[in-house]
């Protein structure tokens, strides 16, 4: 909003007076917009320190995720179990580290996917000018009015029994809830790449790229894709926390990774039922959940300003 | 008006020809055969199964199969519940009127929060309100619903007690208070899903409100000496709140992915619990079903937001 206010005369004064200030890359420019979004710093690095005790935690916290101890079920944090234990005296803390990899693994992964068949199709239909374009923005347009959840359901639904023979249990859900979560997700960033690139095409530094004699690929890879990038970045980010939500969904109600792997939905789902005397179980992986998602997308917030070459902060 | 009606109308048939087609599609490509239990039991021999596949066209072309599904489903011909032993069509006609109710009432709900927090943040933009609206925004919309539903669970009916958790569809009180009991049980479940759309909503209104806020019909209505409540009210909300009826039907799509969750946490018994319960009883007709219900709704509420959108902007029927 900030950026299409009027400027005066002698606020052009200030501007050019800032020009002559030694000037810093783009790179450099776009950290220093992202640092005057406080929210977005402290959540960076919140999210980091989360990150860094997922990775590193096993190597500290070393009670493995299938301890089972009947002399302590279902108590409450202590000293021994900061977390908790669940109705098998399972420790909840390095149970959460666990479950903690797979959900941002899904989230990456599936963010991955979705920016891969986004940018593509969307890059497709922003160069075509004929029928093409028209007929992928249809199929966008289709996929964004598919029920996803349910979609998503009877997807797994379907293919689970046949992808866990042919890549286990856990790899065969892992690429089959990726795969799903992405194709379901693509819609929005091609539409992003495609108005990015409809204007961008147009643009005098393409032209002159035609001019010289680049072939249409290096065009789109070494002109155009670059400087599209920003906006993908930014719902790349915010994918990865839909993706995140999306695969805890699909465990909270039982329909996501085998019960022997506790990720973060799973853990909410075993606790469900016994809410009156062990709110622990389900307030812990709960709050993870909420915490990564809300740190993503205010980092996402903070990169939209960053990223946005209209900004003038 | 009507001839903007009926090309809406005619542009609703393809999507929801293509939605049949991908659903269709998902259906075809699963592994697994519907006779599969046949194949390993040695009683029956090959060729009675191959008779019951060509009695069932399952060795059709794919095309013609399309066909054949496309018009059982448009004849009303769901098929049958493997669990519930009744027909697909009314086992859903049952639980439908509750799916809509809820998320008739969160939409409601979340339109009466949104509307006035966004406009009240636009109006005065960077000011502390407006800052304290978006991060409770950005807070409600990052609470997944499954979460927020069991915290509430937690706090109303265990701790404080104040509300039930399970939704019943028949309860045994009459007149006053079987409305009381009814919106008392509905109270969870709608606040779940309606606080998750208002947060996701409020950031749209204000943005909606800044795009109109600026216009120079809104400075000659000041100008004019209206009051500012007037001017916001009678001239810039009913502007600023066309693209966001376009907003609410894309979002369509997750709030019924909502309901599903929040339908399945409360145990209320509509088509989203219907939904769980039958891929975990392996019913796949009601399955299928299900999902086409809700790929339908999704259609229609996007085809009454583009109704709407043209009642209220002349200007998108002319074109």
């Amino acid at each position: 909003m900030a950026g299409s206010t009027l400027a005066s005369p002698s606020a052009e004064a200030v501007a050019q007076a800032q020009a002559r200030a030694p000037t810093f890359s783009p790179t450099r420019e776009a950290w220093r917009r992202f640092r005057r979004h406080r929210l977005a710093v402290i959540s960076a690095i919140i999210l980091a320190l989360m990150v860094l005790a997922i990775l590193v935690g096993p190597l500290f916290w070393r009670i493995p995720i299938n301890h089972i101890d009947f002399a302590a079920t279902l108590q409450g944090p202590s000293w021994n179990h900061p977390f908790g234990t669940d109705d098998l005296g399972q420790d909840l803390l390095s149970r959460m580290i666990y479950g903690g990899r797979i959900s941002l693994a899904v989230g990456l992964a599936a963010m991955f996917v979705a920016i891969f068949v986004g940018t593509i199709i969307g890059a497709v239909a922003g160069m075509s000018r004929g029928w093409v374009g028209s007929g992928l923005m249809w199929l966008t347009d289709l996929f964004l009015s598919l029920p996803q959840l349910p979609l998503l359901l009877l997807v797994i639904y379907l293919f689970r029994d046949a992808l866990k023979g042919t890549f286990g249990p856990e790899g065969g859900t892992f690429i089959l809830i990726v795969i799903v979560i992405g194709g379901l997700r693509w819609m929005p960033v091609a539409r992003l790449v495609r108005a990015q690139f409809l204007s961008l095409r147009e643009k005098e530094f393409v032209e002159a790229a035609r001019a010289l004699g680049a072939s249409k690929f290096r065009q789109v890879v070494r002109h155009i894709l670059p400087n599209a990038l920003g906006p993908v970045i930014v719902a790349g980010t915010i994918d990865v926390a839909a993706a995140i939500i999306a695969e805890s969904t699909l465990s909270f109600l039982g329909l996501g990774f085998p019960p022997d792997i506790p990720t973060w939905g799973r853990l909410l789902f075993d606790a469900k039922d016994n809410l009156d005397f062990a709110p622990h179980w389900a307030l812990f992986p709960g709050a993870a959940i909420f915490l990564t998602v809300l740190t993503i997308n205010f980092i996402g917030d903070g990169l939209r300003d960053a990223l946005d070459p209209r900004r003038v902060l | 008006m009507p001839y903007y009606i009926l090309r809406r109308l005619l542009i609703a048939i393809p999507s929801l020809l293509g939605i049949s087609v991908v659903l269709f599609t998902v259906l075809a490509l699963a592994p697994g055969d519907p006779f599969e239990e046949l194949a390993t039991n040695p009683a029956v021999p090959p060729e009675v199964r191959m008779a019951l596949r060509a009695k069932f066209g399952l060795d059709d072309p794919i095309m013609v199969r399309y066909v054949r599904w496309i018009s059982a489903m448009a004849q009303g011909d769901w098929g049958y519940s493997f669990v519930s032993r009744i027909n697909v069509d009314d086992l859903i006609l049952q639980r439908v009127g509750v799916t809509l109710f809820v998320i008739g009432s969160s939409q409601i709900l979340a339109l009466l929060i949104a509307i006035p927090v966004g406009v009240i943040a636009a109006t005065r933009p960077y000011s502390l309100f407006d800052q304290i609206a978006n991060t409770l925004a950005f807070v409600g919309f990052s609470l997944p619903t499954f979460f927020t539903g069991l915290l509430f669970i937690l706090i109303f009916s265990i701790w404080l007690d104040w509300l039930p958790f399970v939704y019943q569809a028949d309860i045994q009180a009459t007149g006053w208070r079987w409305y009381w009991e009814h919106i008392r049980q509905a109270i969870m479940p709608i606040a779940v899903l309606g606080l998750f759309q208002g947060a996701s909503l409020v950031r749209y209104v204000r943005s909606a409100v800044l795009d109109v806020i600026r216009l120079d019909y809104v400075t000659t209505a000041r100008a004019k000496g209206l009051g500012e409540r007037v001017v916001i009210v009678k001239h810039v909300v009913r502007n600023a709140l066309i693209p966001v009826v376009t907003l609410i039907a894309l979002q369509m799509p997750a709030i019924f992915g909502g309901a599903i969750v929040t339908e399945q946490i409360f145990r209320i018994p509509g088509i989203g619990s219907l939904l769980i319960s039958s891929i975990l009883a392996n019913d796949t007709p009601v399955i299928m079903a299900v999902t086409f219900v809700f790929a339908c709704l999704v259609v229609l509420f996007n085809l009454i937001a583009d109704i709407l959108y043209g009642w209220l902007d002349p200007r998108i029927t002319f074109r």
